[in-house]
């Protein structure tokens, strides 16, 4: 991991293989925000789902010696956290933005509670693939040892664009997303879709989870996300609600948020923690750059809060 | 009336829920209650520290509670906290050797300034290019302790500050003290004024009433000719300013000096503070003492029973995830009506 031997070719390499090992729970939280916000709600409470994904998982793995049976976990407890959301949402008045809010906070707040006993012991971490066997640098091969988590949210991408578009789950999840009206009266339970979708989306925003305390940075404690999930909430409207976008997003974001341990490694420390904000400004100025004021954003589901 | 009814009948099953919690991980819940009681408003002693923490809690609070009055969710407390923190340090630091009577105020607005161009910062970008603001002010709170740590550790730093990198201390004089005969420090008398005052601008002036009618429909407001983008604009920037002074007063009334330590999580109980007071700045000061209080518990329930200290932000979480389920039983409850009047119009979405 010695990135000084590089010189300063250390910090595009570093910042290619950040994307793609930083990207990993942006990827998974915002494919499943992308699903929850398609049924025209807003889940802004998945910050917590990954903190809570990222304890149980670590927890579980520990436990049973088997980081996948971590990830499933970190997915379990996603989805319950899911349909909290869900639940509390369909009741009347009752606003989606504020419900996300309070489950940040409590999801929060049950990680580092029961996470408490799992910041010492060491669980066991997902396995990576070997894509860098032909190179003799030391730094690129660590740079292409992919996680397989990685692999399979790529491939899920693509998967959910054609899901979206060419199943009955998918049109019945945008009947509800773009009329809430036009989904009940062609006979579609509006809260029962919006459930699944919520759940489905915590399921992932869990997993993504796993991935933070299971492989990279690989171990639990209450620093661990700092933003990840807020922040892929913002992908998903800079990615259009479209989950193939989010993808490249996620690993734009990913790269951002490298680059200041990239430039660290090379022996630029000043300014560090002004460089781990990067993906936070990255955000915002993607956001007011692709906003508008006047018209909606394209895309977006008409049933959604936060664009309206 | 139901009002009030409903957010205490909600605290109520949240403290029912947070002891079934408890019990899971055994402990007993009615010890949790008793030292909670105890930590909170037990004594004098534990009055004092409630109260201490509440001062800034009022001034979080507002800083959501302000913005909702007009229809915005803001969530930036905290990073209008830490910028108040950092600017008053910095003009203090910078001021050195002026005379108190001209410091503490200027480092009052200078707190007050950074924190109102960051929330307002949120607020002209909602009205300038339509960017949500919860999630705005969100990343802009993680951006504001970024520059906190950054200046911390870098331009401002004390070299005497080893391991918990700091700005250099504040000369005495400096320093805000605390009331006559309590051991509670003036910023709970600010917080209070901030609070009234706050209930007068929306309330009992034109302003006010303006701010309501766009929370209430922005459409209406503007076909009647309201100026809408200077209202929210102004109104995001005074919450920013709310906050930024409590940054300020926990630094010249608390700590001393800038650092990490102000990061303490006033602006996610703010939130809920503002949220269980049902975003009116008169009841955000019982509310915040209230919170105050939970907060002060939590160190006598870490040492006496050694629950972690996230025991208070999982208590919080469940009061505020009852809360809003407990949105739907609003003009449900069959009490008899108290009042003649017909209801005040209440804007559907908090």
């Amino acid at each position: 991991m010695d990135e000084t031997a590089l010189g300063w070719w250390g910090v595009p390499l570093a910042v290619l293989a950040g994307a793609i090992r930083v990207s990993t729970p942006f990827l998974f939280v915002s494919l499943g925000e992308c699903l929850t916000e398609k049924s025209g709600r807003i889940n802004l409470g998945l910050e917590g789902t990954l903190v809570m994904g990222a304890m149980s998982g670590y927890a579980v793995a520990y436990g049973t010696g088997s980081p996948w049976a971590g990830v499933l976990a970190a997915g379990v407890a996603g989805t319950a956290f899911g349909i909290l959301h869900a639940a509390i949402c369909s009741l009347e008045r009752v606003n989606d933005i504020a419900v996300g809010i309070a489950l940040m906070l409590l999801g929060t707040g049950l990680a580092f509670f029961l996470g408490k006993p799992y910041i010492q012991p060491q669980a066991p971490q997902l396995p990576s693939i070997d894509f860098g066997w032909w190179s003799a640098s030391a730094q690129v091969r660590s740079a292409l040892q992919v996680n397989a988590l990685f692999l399979i949210g790529a491939a899920l991408a693509p998967l959910l664009v054609w899901g979206l578009r060419s199943t009955r789950w998918g049109m019945v999840l945008r009947i509800v997303g773009e009329s809430a009206e036009a989904a009940r009266a062609m006979g579609y339970p509006v809260n029962r879709v919006r459930l699944f979708a919520t759940a489905a989306g915590g399921f992932l925003a869990g997993v993504g989870g796993s991935f933070l305390s299971l492989h990279y940075p690989g171990s639990w404690n209450e620093r661990l996300s700092s933003g990840q999930g807020i922040t892929a909430v913002a992908l998903v409207i800079f990615a259009r609600w479209d989950p193939v976008l989010c993808f490249w997003a996620s690993l734009l974001f990913g790269g951002a948020g490298a680059l200041g341990p990239a430039l660290q490694a090379v022996g630029v420390t000043q300014g560090y923690y002004l460089f781990n904000a990067a993906p936070y400004v990255l955000t915002l100025a993607i956001m007011i750059a692709t906003s508008s004021a006047r018209h909606r954003l394209a895309g977006a589901p008409a049933e959604l809060s936060v664009t309206r | 009336m139901t009002a009030v009814l409903i957010p205490i009948a909600a605290l109520a099953a949240s403290l029912a829920l947070f002891g079934a919690f408890v019990a899971l991980v055994g402990v007993d819940p009615l010890e949790v209650y008793r030292l909670m009681y105890a930590g909170a408003f037990g004594s004098w002693f534990s009055w004092q520290n409630t109260l201490t923490r509440a001062a800034p809690l009022i001034l979080t609070a507002l800083c959501t509670a302000l913005p909702a009055q007009l229809g915005l969710v803001v969530i930036g407390g905290e990073g209008a906290l830490v910028l108040g923190a950092l600017a008053a340090a910095a003009t203090g630091l910078a001021l050195e050797g002026a005379p108190a009577p001209v410091v503490v105020p200027a480092m009052g607005l200078a707190s007050m300034a950074a924190g109102a161009l960051l929330i307002g910062g949120a607020g002209a970008l909602r009205h300038g290019r339509g960017v949500n603001e919860t999630i705005s002010s969100l990343l802009l709170a993680y951006i504001a302790i970024a520059v906190l740590n950054h200046m911390v550790e870098g331009p401002l730093k004390d070299p005497a500050s080893l391991n918990k990198p700091s700005t250099a201390p504040l000369a005495e004089d400096y320093t805000i003290g605390t009331l006559p005969g309590m051991d509670v420090h003036w910023g709970l008398v600010v917080g209070v004024v901030c609070a009234l005052s706050a209930w007068v601008l929306m309330r009992r002036t034109t302003f006010g009433f303006a701010a309501r009618v766009v929370g209430g429909n922005p459409r209406a407001a503007r076909m009647a000719g309201l100026p809408v983008g200077r209202l929210l604009i102004v109104t995001t920037a005074l919450a920013g300013a709310m906050a930024g002074l409590a940054g300020m007063i926990e630094v010249a009334a608390v700590h001393g000096r800038a650092n990490a330590a102000v990061v303490a999580g006033y602006g996610s109980t703010g939130i809920l503070v503002a949220f269980l007071a049902r975003q009116n700045p008169l009841a955000v000061i019982p509310v915040a003492i209230l919170f105050g209080g939970i907060c002060a518990s939590g160190g006598l329930l870490q040492r006496r029973l050694g629950l972690p200290d996230a025991s208070v932000l999982v208590f919080q979480g469940i009061i505020f995830v009852v809360l809003l389920a407990s949105e739907a039983l609003h003009g449900r409850l069959p009490l008899p009506r108290l009042a003649k009047q017909p209801p005040a119009a209440q804007p559907t979405e908090a």
